[in-house]
């Protein structure tokens, strides 16, 4: 930092700037100094003796090495946000002269303090002001600078640097998010190359239309976006679904059909998930539309047909289910789903005792077979099964269990004297 | 039956004064509006406003009307408008929605925002950019810390959970680091500081920093050790069903600011009652770290005992009838209140938890944190969210539980809490989690099965190596437990506890780096200035900081801990969570 030459000072004394000493050694009227001098020589000076005068900035350093500040902007900044602090005290003065680097910068900030950003004009500056903000962790100093720096670059450059700065480019992408910023938000993820999130953020928008026909073909715009191969299923999904409940839910509004008027509906079928929708086909429009395009594997069908039926008692449509045809050509039961939990759902809707033993009877493993039969009381099960599995210690203990006189009684009895059975027990 | 403690186990600090010195604040700011005022409050701050100042508080200081804030336009018409909210920019571009469409209707009012407990630069922008940042005068709350009870205090910010583990955003890391500074000038200095955890660690250097500017008077401290954990060092502990009891009151009926509302099933009566549930209620204070299988025996034996102490009024004579009345009646007759309650209360969670299968759920999920039985456990909970096992599990749990929570999902991932399964490997339950809540209805069976899948491999591990897992060799006494496992019906404990136990054991992490490597390190421990008093005391008083929430039952744990080791746990928390909130926060099926 250069010394003021003599005679300045006494330009200065006689002026109206007489609130200062000049005596002082402060640093900061000595900067304060070279300000005023520079001012001064812009203010004598025209534009076309540039070269004679000695540019010089805030810090005291020659402008030419720095490309900042331009004159007529030194001048106005100047008067606009110091001409009035000359006029304080010192001690006031201290806040506004002091170093306003980046780092300063953000310390004022995190503490809530005044400060000013619009100073950092060079990109270099803004960057230098991000990573400090960056380095000192606190998310709302970070957002604040995020924001002067959205304001005042270009987003083609904002981009490109946030790609190189994770921690700056989440808190970026929050902010946007929050001020529902979506077109933004989708030119930079397609920017960043994410376009399976640009896709998904899109998309998430239909969460915004109450009107059911307006999301189907919201949906159906969707459907061109960029998603990942599984996402971009479930998006056609989900408007396949929308489509069908818009139809469904346009015929069974009026609750016509006699099945309505039985067990009235609890609630409109539009935006229900697939199983909903699935069993509420299964329920009120069985054997009609046809819900196999959806993604649906056999084991969802077949449980939520199960429940459906179940609860309408339609016992013959529940058989229906399960039969198969093996390659001879007989009818044979088979379940994706354990027949325990057949028997379980079966029981849960009260169907009839010899529409659960039927399904009893078809499960594999005769200690969970053993364990339901009990459970539900299907005694005919309990002593077959016991006589299958050779046991007669357990069919003895089990005749305690029945009425006397009844004939599950006399058929353990009859059991119990069989002599061809070679027990185990 | 609450278990006493060591004799010499140090008393807690007074908390009741944080509650008096938020009044007190909010008061003053209040008065800086002069005159008739509408006050409309967020909804998230009126459970917490009813603990500081009641209505009649708030009229006495010429609060008019109440209005709870909705994203609606205001029927209010005082002159004066004062809004009590959270710094979130949709609030803020509503209020200036309100202010623009007065000015445009020619109507003029003051208003005043008061942000708690802080406002962000970022809601200061939209008051600008709308053009009203010189028509509102705005303010800050610091209410920081919300005492819930004698050794648990909140921060009341659920938010933080989401903000800073999902989005990524820090924006609460100095309100954290001033919650810390408030409790250190109050009830400090603080001899140690350890913690783990990236938020942890920012935490940490944000209190650090805001000590080093400010100044601290000597005093003698109430809290001497301080213990920082995020809450993605361990996801799997909230996501394990409760089973003590005020685990299972929150996931029930759901515990706000240290209040429930039980409904009429409970009272078994035409209304609905709310009440505080801390140590005030002696009954709920006997049961509330119990496991749930003693809670009923417990609850019988109270009654018992409650119906000799009224029978005791049979052989009296008029004398002894006085006083029983004037001393010993209101006391038995509460006694009676609060226990039909917790009986009621004790009665429905049975009755849930029944038709929940829960005892399938536990099962199941202890068999998922032990690793074994796991193609059980697999076919178990596939009946009950009717999928099959596919390559890439997403698909399933979408497509039972709609299709919205694609986006769930995308969280879910972006969290670490769901990823890609190689081909053959087993479950991602997390799913299930989301099904349970999606659709509670319909797949009321849910099982609460779940893994911590980013780090399923170092669970794994991190469990052998910290002992997790109790030996299933001897029968495990739930009413005299042995360690923190009770909590879990003896098959887990729960990682975070473990780690602050051993942290506090070993006066550091030496020794524990394999663990620390496994949990992504961030690890931390600082002994500050030593301290010239000889007094022991705070030294065993220890301040648990959640970063990002903590449930009930690690409360629980750590009172046990404590109770074991003669040290006393304060629990320090952003927000009380539990399964279903946690999973919530991620849930991203609304606007």
């Amino acid at each position: 930092m250069t010394r003021p030459k003599p005679e300045d000072d006494e330009y200065w004394n006689s002026s109206k700037f007489s609130a200062f000493t000049f005596d002082d050694e402060d640093d900061e009227f000595t900067k304060m100094k070279e300000s005023k001098r520079a001012v001064n020589s812009m203010l004598v000076d025209d534009d076309d003796d540039d070269d004679d005068v000695e540019k010089v900035s805030w810090s005291g350093e020659p402008i030419g090495s720095k490309p900042n500040f331009t004159h007529s902007f030194l001048l106005l900044q100047y008067t606009l946000a110091y001409a009035p602090e000359l006029r304080k005290p010192k001690s006031e003065c201290k806040d506004y002269m002091s170093d306003w680097s980046p780092e300063e910068t953000v310390r004022r900030m995190r503490k809530g303090k005044v400060f000013s950003l619009e100073r950092f004009r060079s990109l270099q500056e803004k960057l230098l002001l991000l990573d400090e903000a960056v380095s000192e962790n606190d998310g709302n100093v970070i957002t604040a600078v995020l924001i002067y720096l959205k304001k005042s670059l270009s987003k083609e450059i904002l981009f490109r640097e946030l790609m190189l700065r994770e921690i700056a480019l989440r808190h970026y992408v929050h902010y946007l998010k929050e001020m529902g910023e979506q077109k933004l938000l989708v030119e930079l993820m397609k920017a960043l190359g994410r376009t399976d999130d640009m896709a998904l953020m899109q998309y998430k928008e239909h969460l915004n239309i109450k009107d059911e026909g307006q999301r189907r073909d919201f949906l159906k715009n969707c459907l061109s976006l960029p998603f990942s191969q599984d996402d971009a299923i479930h998006v056609q999904d989900h408007y396949t679904l929308l489509e069908r409940q818009i139809i469904i839910e346009a015929n069974d509004k009026r609750g016509d059909a006699e099945i309505f008027k039985k067990f009235p509906r609890k609630a409109s079928i539009l935006n229900m998930p697939i199983i909903t929708t699935l069993y509420y086909s299964c329920f009120y429009h069985y054997g009609e539309s046809d819900v196999s395009t959806l993604t649906i594997s056999e084991k969802q069908y077949i449980l939520t047909a199960l429940g459906a039926r179940a609860k309408l008692k339609s016992w013959f449509d529940v058989d229906s289910l399960f039969n198969t045809k093996n390659w001879l050509g007989y009818t044979k039961k088979r379940s994706p789903i354990g027949f325990h939990r057949v028997v379980d759902i079966l029981q849960k809707n009260n169907a009839p005792v010899q529409v659960l033993q039927e399904y009893m009877n078809l499960i594999d493993d005769p200690e969970l077979k053993l364990s339901l039969a009990q459970k539900y009381k299907c005694h005919d099960i309990v002593i077959d099964t016991y006589r299958d599995l050779k046991d007669r210690q357990q069919l003895i203990v089990y005749r305690g269990k029945v009425e006397r006189g009844s004939k599950e009684d006399k058929k353990i009895e009859e059991l119990l004297c069989n002599m061809q059975i070679r027990w185990k027990n | 039956m609450a278990h006493t403690g060591r004799r010499d186990a140090p008393e807690l600090p007074d908390f009741s004064l944080l509650k008096r010195l938020a009044r007190d604040q909010l008061i003053y700011l209040l008065e800086q509006l002069p005159g008739k005022k509408d006050l409309f409050i967020d909804a998230d701050l009126m459970s917490l406003l009813d603990r500081i100042a009641n209505v009649t508080t708030l009229k006495q200081h010429e609060v008019d009307k109440l209005y709870k804030v909705e994203l609606k336009p205001i029927v209010s018409t005082s002159d004066q408008l004062c809004f009590l909210i959270r710094p979130r920019i949709q609030t803020v571009k509503w209020i200036a929605d309100i202010v623009n469409s007065d000015k445009a209707s020619g109507r003029f009012r003051r208003y005043k925002i008061i942000f708690t407990p802080q406002k962000f630069y970022a809601c200061e922008t939209v008051l600008e950019e709308q053009g009203v940042y010189g028509d509102v005068t705005t303010d800050e709350w610091a209410f920081y810390l919300l005492p819930l009870d004698d050794d648990i205090i909140s921060l009341e910010l659920p938010e933080f959970f989401r903000d800073n583990f999902l989005e990524g955003d820090q924006r609460w890391v100095t309100t954290a680091g001033s919650a810390l500074r408030l409790v250190y000038s109050l009830y400090g200095p603080f001899s140690k500081v350890y913690g783990i955890g990236r938020c942890a660690k920012m935490v940490y250097e944000s209190w650090r920093d805001q000590v080093e500017d400010g100044e601290q008077k000597a005093r003698q401290p109430e809290i001497g050790n301080v213990f920082l954990i995020d809450r993605d060092v361990d996801f799997v502990t909230p996501l394990c069903s409760q089973v003590v009891y005020e685990g299972l009151v929150d996931d029930i009926f759901r515990i706000k600011c240290g209040s429930v509302e039980f409904g009429p099933e409970v009272t078994s009566s035409d209304k609905s009652l709310k009440v505080m549930v801390n140590s005030q209620d002696k009954v709920f204070n006997e049961i509330r770290n119990e496991h749930f299988s003693n809670v009923f025996g417990f609850l019988s034996q109270k009654a018992r005992n409650l119906q000799t102490a009224y029978d005791k009024r049979r052989g009296m004579d008029i004398q002894q009838m006085k006083t029983f009345v004037s001393e010993e009646l209101k006391g038995l007759k509460q006694e009676h209140r609060l226990l039909s309650l917790h009986i009621g209360a004790s009665e429905c969670i049975m009755k849930k938890k029944t038709k929940q299968d829960f005892q399938e759920l536990l099962k199941t999920e202890h068999s998922l944190l032990e690793g074994f039985e796991v193609r059980e456990c697999i076919s178990f909970i596939e009946e009950h969210i009717n999928r099959q096992v596919r390559q890439h599990k997403q698909s399933k749990t979408i497509v039972s539980y709609g299709i919205e929570h694609l986006l769930t999902f995308a969280n879910l991932k972006q969290i670490g809490l769901l990823v890609e399964q190689q081909p053959g490997e087993t479950l991602t339950v997390m799913e299930s989690k989301v099904g349970k809540l999606v659709n509670d209805k319909t797949a009321g069976k849910l099982t609460d099965a779940f893994s911590s899948l980013a780090k399923k491999s170092n669970f794994r591990a991190l469990s052998k190596r910290l002992v997790l897992i109790p030996k299933s060799g001897e029968e495990y006494d739930l009413r005299v437990p042995r360690d923190m496992a009770y909590i879990f019906s003896g098959a887990y404990i729960p990682l975070s506890c473990k780690l602050i136990e051993q942290v506090l054991e070993r006066d550091g992490w030496t020794g524990l780096e394999e663990v620390t490597r496994m949990l992504n390190g961030h690890e931390f421990a600082v002994t500050g200035p030593p301290q010239d008093h000889c007094r022991t005391d705070p030294q065993r008083i220890i301040l648990v900081m959640f970063l990002g929430g903590c449930t009930y039952s690690e409360i629980s744990a750590l009172r046990f801990l404590g109770r074991e080791k003669g040290y006393k746990f304060i629990v320090l928390t952003t927000a009380i969570t539990n399964s279903a909130r946690l999973l919530e926060a991620l849930l991203d099926n609304h606007a």
